[in-house]
């Protein structure tokens, strides 16, 4: 098998970047991995993006960004799967270089989310729905989330405190991440009282929307310089699976489908056949509702199981299980499509022992999934250390 | 304004009009000419009851652009008698006395104004309480 190894990786702070510019954020996420890929240069350049055509007035963020990181010249595009856009770019690169047609490919996400505001942000994010079906409702994906909470705490009677425990994991983790928008651990207490933004859910449930940028390196193994300078970590599954875009067109919208193949396949490509034999879980939290369906979905835990399952601390960076070990897109901060290029450098600091105080005892593979909506795509990446 | 795109779904917004699928029976809302349950090709149109019930539901206080002034509002994901989930706003109740289960109908009424004063308004349906119905 020829393994593709990520041979660099970047990511810039995630926050609201008042003073800087999309094409800023990308170009600092793109020269880290570059250097940090210690000179390997990039055929190809996929930039991963949700919102720029809508939130920056800015289309075309191939030729720009090439341009402006001095790779003037290579093979560059955008692709889009709503917040998926990140793992879609990096699939994509995967694919290009596993096919052989190109050496080394990078792979940007970027997200500008601060350029607009209110209810002109609003709009644009409720065009990842289905427009003429959702939208046109005054539906919202935040009101989505809320859609599908609400059945969820009906259907498996659970109270509406029992989702907290995704947003506690997440902002206890991001505590010892450099990169995170929020370093501070927030009590069950504090959950409790947090003012209701979208009911049920509250303004802990959801991810916030932020600017930042993330950029991975790929490279087949043979083409490593000899003195590279880190473990050696590999891509070794690789899947998209798409669901109905609306949440209406779907038999079970409770079932994240999407979800659950995109993982089993990605599993079965690597020879894995359960998610327990994964070290870590990087999940889509993108509300704290889709963390449970997440992990109901990959058979971490039974239906309407997944938050007691998380409050014995199965989750937790010492548990069984751990996922969102840097703070998962809720505390690490929401960077449209430039998250799942956060999930592949964080699931790299991992593999490669880089980690610092978030470091896993035991990291040799993990999965990493991006949902764009709610799992109405569902991209998968398996990461392993080779030896 | 996009008033090409509304006028071209004025039946399923005023009348719920749908498909229903000729091999496997099954009804399709929205149509889409694939059936989503066989695959087979499924043209042939199907008007809904327009009654259905209460799958979830949530009243949403940050609007998109364009429903400022429908602020609160109430949006449902109501299950068909046929089959389908349709999304859709709730009107003529209380959000505090929606539940999950409680029986609905289609009713047509205004959804917002398309941009400015000589923007169209655009109507769509809504769905009420059933047991408000004569």
């Amino acid at each position: 098998m020829t393994e593709i190894i990520i041979a660099g990786i970047g990511q810039t702070d995630v926050g609201e970047h008042w003073g800087r510019s999309l094409r800023d954020l990308a170009v600092e996420a793109i020269l880290q991995a570059l250097d940090d890929a210690g000179g390997l240069r990039p055929q190809m350049l996929v930039v991963g993006n949700m919102l720029a055509p809508l939130l920056s007035n800015q289309s075309h963020l191939g030729a720009l960004l090439a341009d402006y990181a001095g790779l003037n010249g290579i093979e560059a595009y955008t692709v889009e799967a709503a917040d998926a856009s990140g793992a879609a770019a990096l699939r994509q690169a995967w694919i290009a270089v596993r096919s052989g047609f190109v050496d080394a490919a990078l792979a940007v996400g970027v997200e500008k989310a601060t350029d607009r505001i209110g209810a002109d942000l609003e709009l644009a994010l409720a065009t990842l729905t289905d427009s003429d079906y959702e939208l046109e409702q005054g539906l919202t994906p935040a009101a989505q989330a809320a859609l599908l909470a609400r059945r969820y705490l009906h259907d498996f009677q659970l109270p509406r405190e029992s989702l907290g425990v995704f947003p506690q994991l997440a902002h206890a983790h991001a505590v010892d991440n450099p990169h995170a928008m929020f370093r501070r651990a927030i009590s069950a207490e504090l959950y409790a009282r947090a003012a209701t933004t979208q009911a049920p859910l509250n303004v802990f449930d959801g991810a916030p929307f932020a600017d930042g940028a993330a950029a991975v390196l790929l490279t087949r193994a043979d083409l490593l310089p000899a003195n590279f300078p880190h473990p050696r970590v590999a891509i070794r599954g690789s899947a998209t699976v798409t669901d109905a875009l609306a949440l209406h067109d779907r038999p079970d919208p409770l079932d994240f489908r999407a979800a659950r193949l995109s993982a089993q396949k990605a599993l079965t490509q690597a020879g894995y056949n359960h998610i327990e034999e994964m070290d870590f879980f990087e999940y889509s939290d993108t509300y704290s509702i889709y963390a449970a369906l997440s992990l109901e979905a990959v058979g971490a835990a039974p239906r309407g199981g997944a938050p007691q399952r998380a409050s014995t601390g199965a989750f937790n960076r010492d548990g069984r299980l751990p996922c969102a070990t840097l703070g998962g897109l809720k505390a690490r901060g929401h960077a449209g499509g430039a998250t799942g290029l956060y999930q592949a450098v964080e699931a790299a600091l991992q593999l490669r022992g880089q980690a610092g105080p978030a470091q896993l005892a035991s990291a040799r593979r993990g999965l990493i999934q991006s949902l764009g909506g709610p799992a109405s795509v569902a991209i998968t990446h398996l990461l392993e250390r080779l030896t | 304004m996009e008033v090409p795109r509304h006028w071209r779904l004025k039946k399923q917004r005023y009348a719920l009009v749908g498909e229903v699928c000729p091999h496997c029976e099954a009804k399709i809302f929205p149509p889409r000419d694939v059936c989503p349950e066989c695959g087979g090709e499924a043209k042939t149109t199907f008007q809904f009851s327009g009654r259905g019930e209460v799958y979830s539901f949530t009243t949403i206080y940050n609007p998109p652009r364009g429903f400022e002034e429908n602020v609160p509002y109430t949006v449902a994901l109501v299950k068909l008698d046929e089959g389908p989930i349709v999304t859709a706003q709730l009107t003529d109740v209380d959000a505090e006395q929606v539940e999950i289960g409680m029986p609905v109908e289609m009713v047509t009424r205004r959804l917002r104004q398309d941009g400015d004063e000589r923007g169209v308004i655009i109507y769509g349906y809504k769905f009420r309480p059933r047991s408000l119905a004569s």
